[in-house]
């Protein structure tokens, strides 16, 4: 199984060498990694080679990584009954950089770019409707970013008086409660102060052994 | 003839119409009766589950997906919990296995249950749905008696599932598989001859092959164009491999074949957990890696060393190591699929939900066009959706 999607990763990466950045085979699961703006070529093509035969789009979807430049993953999975298998293709954009959109080889695709859109604000260009498809009419942001907080900004409550539902600012009757739970021993990669002075220190101490030498 | 002037109409439909199956609310362009344009408003359901699991530990992630096909929702756990042991490279031991597709089986039965005999209720029969949900309740006291909840079982765990069956369980399921074919021919009588729900289903809402396959169609609604894929044949999970079963497949893609593969799947699902029954292995339920699965009470009460995992597994949970993966069951509506990017901390990084009903219901338009305004309630009930999934 892992090796016959290797050679397929293989493959398709030689058929594209231009488009397609790497692919790796992970928990029995391929993955590519391509540049954004062919990947409407990338999905025609995976959809219509007589090797490939991905002739469905079972989701795309994005992910969120801040500290990263640039920080947002939009992922494809696709499946091919033909073969039996599955690939997944990411590719990398930011809040301003569009990525070009395939509703023109999967119709499939319209609605999670919108939701893509909605939730993340990762823009589609050539997108037939590109609105808001989950949150509400007139939502402000997007939840899903990592940097939204997980109460919202806005909370609705019926107005007796004004025979209406209005907005109003969050509000929290106990603050959010988020544990940290990376453990002191394991986890922690952030050098605590000071230490650095220790890293120095040691370099020092063979700089000045080496020139002893000499 | 005089000329006159003629204006095309939008049509609110829902959110509050009872055939919307929940909170739809569709905007209809229409030309006289005809539908020119249908354009689903969805997200009226949405509670933000992607997020909130982005804030919660495995454990506490898997009770949302109980609330996302609120309909069927052991299937969903499954999906999650096979992702995560996928992540965690866990082994499920036999009978957890068998337990767990004997439940998935019941949640399918459950989901098309409601499915068939709320499209006859949407298409004028009322009798179904009073006969077919008496056995709804009795599958909802098995679930309850397996895990203490009728509808939101949290049952599945990653590693197995979260304790063993109580005695004469099987039993009782087993006598009740007996019974139910009987109660599938007598909705059949009423429905698949029926001349008022043929006029109404047969014909209606055609989908080709190759249009599934352009709008991500899976599950019941692809099989019923012809097409022979199911996720427990081509790529088996569990103890799937083992069952002796056939896909169930119609030929013209409209609603009546959508139906029938439905009502067949349920005759396929009761061989299925005749199978569990006969074959349910000995042995754990759970897997017996102290790191994932928390020891059982009686032996908290001896055991130090289990009093303390305990404590760790149900503050901090388990740590799942960074990887990434794209886990998909075949859900009573479809291929419903989680795609779980990890950090290698204790909470999922990422899970997106993959809905079935959201790459179906998003066909509607193609469905419902040039069809009549009845139909397109034809067309939303022999789709199986529910907003939960949808809307997440």
């Amino acid at each position: 199984m892992d090796l016959a999607l290797k050679d397929l990763g293989d493959y398709i990466a030689d058929q594209m060498p231009k488009d397609i950045t790497g692919a790796t085979v992970r928990l029995d699961e391929l993955t590519l990694t391509a540049k954004a703006e062919s990947i409407a070529k990338i999905l025609a093509f995976l959809r219509d080679d007589v090797n490939c035969r991905f002739k469905q789009l079972v989701d795309v979807c994005g992910v969120d990584y801040p500290e990263r430049l640039p920080r947002f993953d939009v992922v494809y999975n696709l499946l091919s009954l033909t073969n039996n298998n599955r690939v997944r293709i990411k590719v990398e954009t930011d809040e301003d950089t569009p990525v070009p959109t395939v509703t023109g080889v999967f119709s499939s695709a319209d609605w999670w770019e919108r939701e893509a859109w909605d939730m993340f604000g990762i823009s589609f260009s050539g997108h037939p409707d590109l609105r808001r498809i989950l949150t509400d009419y007139g939502f402000d942001g997007h939840p899903l970013r990592k940097d939204f907080p997980l109460t919202g900004y806005v909370e609705v409550r019926y107005d007796d008086e004004k025979k209406r539902v209005v907005y109003e600012p969050v509000k929290l009757t106990q603050e959010f409660r988020s544990f940290d739970f990376l453990s002191p021993w394991e986890g922690v990669q952030a050098v605590l102060p000071g230490d650095e002075k220790a890293d120095n220190a040691d370099e020092d101490n063979d700089a000045a052994g080496a020139e002893g030498d000499a | 003839m005089a000329a006159t002037q003629i204006r095309n109409f939008n049509l609110n439909f829902g959110p509050q119409h009872p055939s919307a199956h929940g909170v739809l609310r569709m905007v209809l362009e229409m030309d006289g009766e005809v539908i020119t344009r249908a354009d689903p408003h969805i997200g009226l359901l949405h509670r933000g589950t992607e997020k909130l699991i982005e804030h919660k530990n495995y454990i506490q992630a898997l009770p949302y997906f109980d609330r996302l096909d609120y309909v069927s929702p052991q299937n969903q756990e499954h999906a999650f919990a096979l992702a995560v042991e996928k992540l965690l490279g866990l082994e499920v031991p036999p009978r957890g296995q068998y337990i767990r597709v004997l439940y998935a089986e019941l949640g399918r039965v459950l989901n098309h249950i409601f499915t068939v005999c709320a499209y006859a209720m949407d298409t004028g029969a009322m009798t179904p749905m009073l006969w077919m949900f008496e056995d709804r309740e009795t599958i909802m006291e098995f679930c309850e008696r397996a895990s203490g909840a009728r509808m939101h079982m949290n049952y599945f765990r990653p590693g197995g599932v979260s304790h063993d069956l109580p005695p004469e369980l099987l039993d009782d399921i087993g006598a009740w598989a007996d019974t139910f074919p009987k109660m599938i021919d007598d909705v059949e009588t009423l429905l698949t001859e029926n001349r008022i729900f043929k006029q109404r289903t047969v014909d209606i809402g055609v989908i080709t092959d190759d249009q599934c396959f352009d709008w991500g169609f899976t599950g019941p609604n692809l099989r019923a164009a012809g097409v022979p894929w199911d996720l427990r044949k081509s790529q088996p999970y569990d103890a799937y491999a083992k069952m002796d079963f056939d896909i169930v497949i119609a030929k013209h893609g409209d609603c009546y074949d959508r139906y029938l593969v439905r009502i067949q799947e349920m005759r396929q699902s009761l061989r299925i957990i005749k199978q569990c029954i006969a074959d349910m292995p000995g042995g754990r339920c759970k897997s017996d890696d102290r790191k994932i699965s928390p020891p059982s009470r009686a032996e908290m009460k001896n055991s130090m060393e289990a009093l303390i995992h305990h404590f760790k597994l149900y503050t901090e949970g388990y740590h799942v190591p960074a990887g990434e993966t794209y886990t998909a069951v075949e859900a009573p509506k479809g291929e419903f699929g989680v795609y779980l990017v990890s950090d290698g901390s204790n909470k999922p990084y990422r899970c997106k939900i993959r809905a079935p009903g959201f790459a179906h219901l998003q066909a509607m338009d193609l469905l419902s066009n040039g069809h009549m305004l009845a139909d397109v309630v034809a067309n939303i009930g022999s789709l199986d959706i529910v907003f939960g999934e949808i809307d997440r």
